[in-house]
């Protein structure tokens, strides 16, 4: 119903706002509420990851963190991550709120201080530990924010794919549209170009390795972010999901941040 | 006392050896400091090497209901003896489940959302040796239990041993003059440290703001302090701790690029009731020069009822200061600010930059110069004290 009329809804806008038709726009919202829906209803899950950044001379530097999450019922999900490397900032941790249309809510744990300090969430587009992810890559991706286009069937790597562009709604984000190829037979990301609000091209985003978790659940074990204007890189793995691990609304809390370690 | 909580602590890091998850960390500090005027005091130096160092030991079992951390600080210093210290800062045992957390042990809690002044940070003491800036703290033996329900988070504060703020000796410097004499410490009540402290604090999150409310009711942490001499004859100042009941509100919040602060508290117990507040704003510019970098804009302001009678330079103060984030790979950070006293004219400014080397390393620089210092004020004593710092900090 709710996805219906927000169907309705963007279709008229869209429609009268720009060249897109009202039929792609329909198909290109559909396929992203099914990729939604496949994903949906998790409840729970921990992970580590680990980032190489590379410049453009090659000097690499890692980063290693914890995560995790929480599926909240008609909201965006609960995030925490701890950082364990770079070790200045071992303990630190981001908590995080992310909700579907609102602007989401963020604090940061600084463990020297003991303190939690409110974050704005308006640096979305900022460097996420210095990599070429942006805050808002990261970030839980609820439906409601971006709008839809679903542009040509493709193939990538002999897979066939819907490419689908996406803009987002909200005015501060960096990016002015993205090109998302979504495979057919699993609806899983598998390559995102990113266009910032000049429509260059600034980065691309690769998954490679996806594993399917509780029967259900795909998830890529490596995203890796390509800036075309900077020439940097950064190779984000994954390791040690855990679905279901029983995380309740209380591990996401300012008591949970000061005793994350 | 001190036995029986060594044995305490021993027997659990004993216990917890072999544990499900068990982990050491630890970082290493060199710090050179150096004044840029002839001190008041020939005592104090002109320079200062200083080297310090931290430790921490974590353990969690139980499924990770339970854990315990332990972490001790030293320093050694090149002139002064009393910044020769070593500290427990953390030595605690936490137990959660659902919506319940208690902490019993020497722990580390901070109250408070302003940049400069924390006004309402009253639990731990201020390790006043290691920095003007108020920000280290010693740690405080504690029993907290927090419950978290959908009205709130309530943490409630039972605090059996009160710790006493050390000051820098005759050698230190930056200082007080005369010099603070923490052996001749006065205590308003009979059983000076052992006055059992307790504090209730209940705070939520309302969406873009988070708000609390907290009462303390023991020995104020901020002694008075009056002339004296000590025990050579020569002048002092004597620091008395009285017993204070404070109750305050800490509110902050996220608008846009705005962020929103302010503390405010009721305190008796130190001459007659009063109250203060300080609060502001920082406005950041997201994506400045070339994109990826931040630059905020921040303004505070001090004030006090009591004026120029107050005990805290911060009585009616005005601080402006901007704040760079380069978001880069090494994570360079500048912080630099002035605070002006509106009502005698006193300037003090403050600088703060650091950048990371590598994955281990950490270069610190902060200048602090205080200018035009107003005799009554009681920054007095350090107006020739203006310094520069380079910090090296080894983590592993």
């Amino acid at each position: 119903m709710r996805a219906t009329s927000l169907l309705l809804v963007s279709s008229l806008i869209l429609a009268c706002a720009s060249a897109w038709s009202a039929p792609d726009v329909e198909r290109g919202l559909q396929i992203a509420i099914e990729a939604d829906r496949r994903d949906t209803g998790f409840h729970d899950l921990r992970a580590e990851l680990t980032m190489l950044l590379r410049n453009k001379h090659g000097e690499e530097s890692t980063r290693q963190m914890r995560s995790q999450s929480l599926e909240v019922e008609g909201d965006g999900d609960k995030t925490m991550i701890i950082f364990d490397q770079p070790r200045d900032v071992q303990g630190t941790a981001l908590l995080t709120f992310s909700h579907k249309t609102d602007a989401d809510d963020q604090w940061l744990y600084l463990p020297a201080l003991k303190r939690v300090k409110r974050i704005s969430s308006r640096n979305k587009s900022g460097p996420f530990m210095g990599s070429e992810f942006a805050y808002e890559d990261l970030a839980s991706q609820e439906v409601e924010k971006y709008t839809y286009r679903y542009i040509q069937d493709d193939t990538l790597d002999g897979m066939p794919m819907f490419l689908l562009e996406r803009d987002p709604v909200d005015e501060n984000s960096g990016y002015r549209r993205q090109l998302v190829w979504i495979d057919q037979a699993e609806y899983r990301p598998m390559k995102i170009e990113f266009y910032d609000r000049k429509d260059s091209l600034l980065k691309t985003l690769t998954f490679s390795g996806y594993k399917q978790y509780l029967d259900r659940y795909w998830r890529a074990d490596e995203m890796y972010m390509e800036n075309h204007q900077t020439g940097k890189t950064t190779l984000l793995t994954w390791l040690k999901y855990e679905f279901q691990v029983g995380l309740s609304e209380s591990d996401f809390t300012k008591n949970s941040l000061k005793r994350a370690k | 006392m001190k036995h029986s909580l060594l044995a305490a602590v021993l027997s659990l890091v004993a216990a917890s050896a072999g544990c499900a998850y068990a982990d050491w960390r630890g970082e290493v500090s060199l710090e050179a400091r150096h004044f840029t005027s002839s001190p008041i005091d020939d005592a104090q130096p002109g320079s200062n090497l200083s080297l310090s160092g931290e430790l921490e030991y974590h353990t969690a079992w139980d499924d990770g209901r339970q854990s315990f951390t332990l972490r001790p600080f030293a320093r050694v210093d090149q002139h002064d003896d009393a910044r020769t210290h070593a500290d427990l800062r953390e030595a605690v045992w936490i137990f959660h489940e659902d919506q319940l957390e208690v902490r019993a042990g020497i722990d580390k809690v901070f109250w408070g959302v302003t940049e400069v002044y924390h006004l309402i940070d009253v639990i731990n003491q201020t390790d006043a040796l290691e920095n003007p800036d108020g920000e280290q703290k010693l740690g405080q033996p504690m029993l907290k239990v927090s419950l978290e329900k959908d009205w709130g988070t309530v943490d409630l504060f039972l605090m059996p041993w009160f710790r006493e703020r050390r000051f820098p000796s005759k050698d230190g410097r930056p200082r007080t003059q005369p010099r603070v004499a923490d052996e001749l410490a006065e205590f308003e009540n009979r059983r000076e440290e052992h006055h059992p402290d307790i504090a209730l604090r209940w705070s939520k999150n309302l969406g873009d703001w988070d708000i609390g409310v907290a009462h303390f009711h023991g020995t104020g942490r901020d002694p008075a302090l009056r002339p004296g001499i000590d025990a050579r004859g020569r002048p002092v100042l004597i620091p008395r701790y009285e017993i204070i009941h404070q109750t305050s509100l800490d509110l902050q919040g996220a608008v846009e690029s705005w962020l929103w602060k302010l503390e405010a508290l009721r305190r008796s117990g130190q001459g007659a009731t009063y109250v203060a507040a300080t609060g502001g704003f920082e406005y950041t510019f997201y994506g400045v020069f070339e994109g990826s970098t931040d630059l905020g804009a921040l303004l505070e302001i001090m004030w006090d009822e009591r004026g120029d009678r107050a005990t805290t330079p911060f009585n009616r103060d005005l601080f402006v200061g901007l704040r760079w984030v380069g978001n880069d790979v090494d994570g360079s950070e500048l912080l630099g600010g002035i605070v002006t006293d509106w009502d005698n004219g006193s300037r003090f400014m403050n600088l703060e930059a650091s950048r990371r080397f590598g994955n281990d390393w950490k270069l610190g620089l902060q200048a602090r110069f205080w200018h035009n210092i107003d005799d009554a004020d009681p920054l007095f004593g350090q107006r020739h004290d203006d310094y520069l710092e380079l910090k090296l900090t080894r983590y592993f």
